[in-house]
């Protein structure tokens, strides 16, 4: 059953006050999310795991600092933000940083793409899990400054303002990046889909070509 | 009353925040005469919010099996719980 805001608050005093054992219940519900942030930032699944721990560990440890005016879910993912960048920094150094760390350009228009050969793609409909790699690799195809901001708005379902708060940008960047983000997912999902996008019941739409 | 005519670059650009609901009523409603006149851009609106539906549903990504287990044993040994 899901707890609410005041008995999380409760349980976040008691652990706190000593009752180390019942930091897991705290943390459970959060998961996946808390492996979500790191992976959007690390985009390999044993890294993401190791900072994700990380970040559980030093919530613990940091656990008396938390603000209540923040949820402690965006506490989290923030932490788990935090935690994934210092390792990518430590795994990748410099050579990392330099290739895929750099950003596009946020100025200036995106315009969305046509691709002249998506009618050419096979055209039977694509599997549940088919989409959801087809998606995988679409999200891991941006850079990561949009990745960041793409997965904390709309696969964690954070407001702009959260983002912002989780990603330490301000939030005019998020929504640049987030539009960007959104186009390019779309981009690179149309060829894939055969130009037929699952309209969410069940049923596949065709809302190409033009 | 006549709606101001947008262009395609001005709908993409304001794209994102027509789908989060975060345009101001005239922009929407000259956005939204658009679409209605405009298959380019009806399609990638369609298609934008189909990705943002279905990326929604929080299975895009798996959690590593066995993830909860580890983590419950790793906090365990180090915080002694």
């Amino acid at each position: 059953m899901a707890r609410t805001p005041g008995q999380e608050l409760v349980l976040i005093e008691r652990v706190c006050s000593g009752e180390t054992q019942l930091f897991y219940e705290l943390i459970c519900p959060y998961e996946r999310r808390v492996y979500v942030a790191a992976a959007s930032v690390l985009q390999n699944e044993a890294d993401a795991e190791d900072a994700a721990q990380d970040a559980f560990l030093k919530a613990f440890v940091q656990l008396y600092s938390f603000r209540r005016e923040s949820k402690f879910s965006t506490w989290l993912i923030q932490i788990a933000v935090n935690e994934a960048r210092t390792k990518r920094r430590k795994n990748h150094s410099f050579l990392y940083d330099s290739i895929d760390e750099k950003d596009e350009d946020d100025a200036g228009d995106y315009c969305p793409k046509d691709f002249a050969d998506w009618r050419d793609t096979p055209s039977e409909y694509l599997q549940r899990a088919e989409l959801r790699t087809a998606l995988r690799n679409a999200i891991a195809s941006l850079v990561p400054s949009y990745r960041e901001v793409f997965v904390m708005r709309d696969i964690q379902n954070l407001s702009i303002a959260e983002t912002a708060e989780v990603l330490q940008i301000s939030q005019a960047l998020v929504k640049t990046r987030l539009l960007r983000a959104r186009l390019k997912v779309r981009d690179a999902l149309a060829p894939g889909l055969d130009g037929a996008w699952n309209s969410g019941d069940g049923s596949w739409r065709q809302v190409r070509p033009w | 009353m006549n709606t101001v005519e947008i262009s395609c670059v001005e709908v993409w650009r304001e794209l994102s925040n027509y789908i989060d609901e975060a345009v101001e009523p005239a922009l929407r409603q000259r956005m939204e005469a658009h679409f209605n006149t405009c298959k380019h851009c009806a399609a990638v609106l369609d298609g934008t919010r189909n990705v943002i539906r279905l990326v929604g549903d929080g299975r895009v990504f798996d959690i590593p099996a066995g993830f909860g287990e580890r983590l419950k044993a790793s906090l365990a040994r180090k915080l002694g719980g």
